[in-house]
């Protein structure tokens, strides 16, 4: 019996004919597609597949997102001479780059970022576009746009990684490259290059949202997946048949540690929690360069970072020693 | 669920582990702490990787020592420009330890002319000529990275004609000049940075040209500093040659929080910034020059000469041959002829290496 509620998946799907959703009324598109069910989507959420809305800015949004992953992809596959094997063994490594410092903001070759500014161009369309959709989409459904403003924030630290803070340094080679290693190596190069950026206290602010939208998401889903067996999970009976589940979970909390949220503001911390994730990073990372140029220096002067005892004897720069460069 | 069921869970989950984990060394490591606690100033290292190349780090026994007394190398032996104040026990001696440390299997004949020893005509004994002048003026003039323990050939030969770890220039990316694809110099699975996606070639900027190494901002608020995040790459990439070459982590020669204070850094920071300069002046001064003694196939692709890095001599120890004096048993490598140009205190030896004192055995 306990098994049943602590399992990975979704043990029992009920089967039942395809819904096709409310009508959108007069001005708007009907969902595309007869829908299909997939039994292993059942396992992981709703089996039943479609209809979809795509309208037109999700159809442009697409066709942009097309483009940039084609300007991607065939820079990355031209740079191992076309070769489709080499493709597939370095792909983690290959990146398309943007333009050397040397190009400021000015436009560069294609073949020396250019492709670059145009992927970004067109990834940033796809970005927005399927923001606006997002944005929309809730408001046919009659809903609150929180969705839309949730990526709102992700779309944030977006482009102030690759548009807002090389514009205001001045410079495209600022900005990230499109690659798995080659982004990695850029995050770290970042930190080294703006005297570690865990000194950065939007950083720490960050660290300390995302590592808390876990937390809450592990309690949360903890939480109403252990009163399931109650129905917890079942929304519509909660709110009409009170006394078992919602109402345990509560006293859970409010025994162990005191304090509890409720139904409702579980999710707002929830969402604010992950909403601050990319908003407080955003900010940390346009003060970069721009406001503060070493990090752990700032640190020092405010007293932030301590200073430790050294445990060897102290050494001097000898570039000063010699008054030589370097 | 049922037993196969679990089973073959189990093996994908094990699978999927092994895969994710392949690239890591196998533990146990060894963890010690050289800093102050709590600031994750350690040194990782593995005890089994170590055993399995401490042979590599092994230098040989030295020749028994012979009289200084008698003729003169150069009043026997003619076309002799170095050395030439040696008995000519003494530069017998040296030859065959030489042959011993660079060319056991070929022996004399890899430079010498058997029919007439004197003669230049094989191009590895002009080679040789220079590389023992380089070799004195490591030792007399590069005190402050090679301290007194200093280096002879097989530091770096190892009982091969050319040594195991060298670098050249890359070939040019061939995308470069074309329409789409070009490498920026990066983004390719790079030996010289371990294997990381960064530039490849972290040598010629740093060891060849005198590009700025220093990228962190030198204060807290901007003032003018410019370090481009390439830039930056491209020292990342130096270090983790060095950081390779030498078997060390970041912390033997920095603190684990700011790379760039040197407040807070170890004493090895200050002999590797002599080791960057060393490798800089021989490449420039000794190595480069040599080119077009070189014949073709000893040349790189682009058509230059093999040139030094920090693994050259290192070869993943932090003290090559793990600080071996084997110089001592070769004084006459050890650079005297320097003595007009011994700087008094170690950190003026950057104006002495300007000057090679071995143009004066020339």
């Amino acid at each position: 019996m306990a098994v049943e509620y602590q399992n990975l998946f979704t043990r029992v799907q009920v089967a039942a004919p395809s819904y096709p959703g409310v009508s959108l009324g007069q001005g708007n598109k009907e969902r595309e597609g007869p829908p299909v069910h997939v039994h292993l989507f059942g396992k992981l959420g709703d089996a039943q597949l479609g209809p979809i809305y795509l309208g037109w800015f999700g159809l442009a949004s697409l066709i942009c997102g097309f483009i940039a992953i084609e300007i991607i992809g065939l820079n990355m596959w031209a740079s191992v001479g076309w070769s489709p094997i080499e493709f597939l063994r370095q792909l983690p490594w290959l990146a398309l780059e943007p333009p050397p410092p040397k190009y400021g903001l000015g436009i560069p070759p294609l073949n020396e970022g250019g492709w670059w500014l145009m992927a970004g161009f067109f990834l940033t369309a796809a970005i927005l576009l399927w923001w606006v959709r997002m944005y929309r989409r809730a408001r046919a459904l009659g809903m609150g746009t929180h969705v839309a403003w949730a990526f709102a924030a992700a779309i944030w630290l977006y482009l102030v990684l690759g548009f807002i803070r090389p514009l205001l340094m001045g410079s495209w080679s600022e900005a990230v490259p499109f690659g798995i290693f080659p982004h990695l190596d850029w995050t770290a190069a970042f930190s080294i290059r703006y005297g570690n950026l865990f000194y950065n206290p939007f950083h720490m602010l960050s660290i300390a949202f995302l590592y808390g939208s876990a937390l809450l998401f592990a309690m949360h889903g903890a939480t109403i997946l252990a009163v399931s067996r109650f129905g917890g999970e079942r929304e519509i009976e909660q709110i009409v048949d009170r006394g078992t589940a919602s109402e345990r979970a509560a006293l859970f909390w409010r025994w162990t540690m005191g304090f509890n949220a409720t139904m409702e503001s579980i999710h707002r911390w929830a969402w604010w929690f992950a909403v601050l994730c990319p908003l407080t990073g955003g900010i940390g990372i346009l003060l970069t360069g721009t406001v503060v140029d070493n990090w752990y220096l700032w640190a020092v002067k405010h007293g932030v970072a301590p200073m430790y005892p050294m445990v060897v004897p102290p050494v001097a720069d000898p570039a000063l020693l010699q008054g030589v460069t370097q | 669920m049922n037993p196969l069921k679990t089973f073959l869970t189990r093996g994908f989950a094990l699978l999927a582990a092994s895969l994710a984990l392949a690239g890591c060394e196998r533990p146990p490591m060894e963890t010690t702490q050289i800093g102050y606690r709590g600031t994750g100033m350690e040194q990782v290292t593995n005890p089994r990787l170590l055993a399995a190349e401490a042979d590599k780090h092994v230098a040989p026994p030295a020749q028994p020592p012979v009289p200084s007394d008698g003729p003169k190398a150069s009043q026997v032996y003619q076309n002799v420009k170095v050395l030439g104040d040696l008995s000519v026990g003494e530069f017998t001696r040296l030859m065959v330890a030489m042959t011993a440390w660079v060319s056991p299997e070929q022996g004399c004949n890899y430079c010498h002319n058997p029919q007439n020893l004197a003669d230049d005509s094989v191009y590895t004994k002009v080679v040789a000529r220079r590389m023992i002048e380089m070799t004195q003026h490591i030792n007399g003039n590069w005190k402050t990275h090679v301290a007194n323990t200093g280096v002879t050939c097989f530091t770096c030969h190892r009982g091969k004609p050319v040594p195991e770890e060298v670098w050249f220039v890359p070939p040019l990316d061939r995308q470069a000049p074309r329409m789409a694809g070009s490498r920026a110099g990066q983004n390719a699975p790079a030996p010289a940075a371990g294997l990381s996606s960064l530039p490849y070639d972290p040598f010629t900027p740093y060891l060849l040209r005198e590009d700025n190494i220093r990228v962190a901002g030198p204060a807290a608020l901007p003032d003018g500093h410019v370090a481009s995040i390439q830039s930056t790459e491209a020292t990342y990439a130096l270090m983790m040659h060095m950081s390779e070459g030498l078997g060390v982590n970041c912390t033997f020669c920095h603190n684990s929080r700011a790379f760039s204070s040197w407040q807070e850094s170890t004493p090895q920071r200050v002999t590797a910034w002599h080791g960057i300069r060393m490798a800089r002046d021989l490449n420039t001064e000794y190595l480069e020059p040599l080119t077009s003694t070189f014949p073709a196939n000893r040349l790189g692709p682009t058509g230059d000469v093999a040139k030094i890095n920090c693994a050259t001599c290192h070869q993943g120890a932090n003290k090559p041959l793990k600080g071996a004096a084997m110089l001592q048993a070769h004084p006459e490598l050890a650079g005297l002829v320097q003595a007009t140009a011994m700087p008094a205190a170690p950190a003026a030896a950057e104006t002495a290496a300007e000057t090679p004192a071995d143009a004066a055995s020339r």
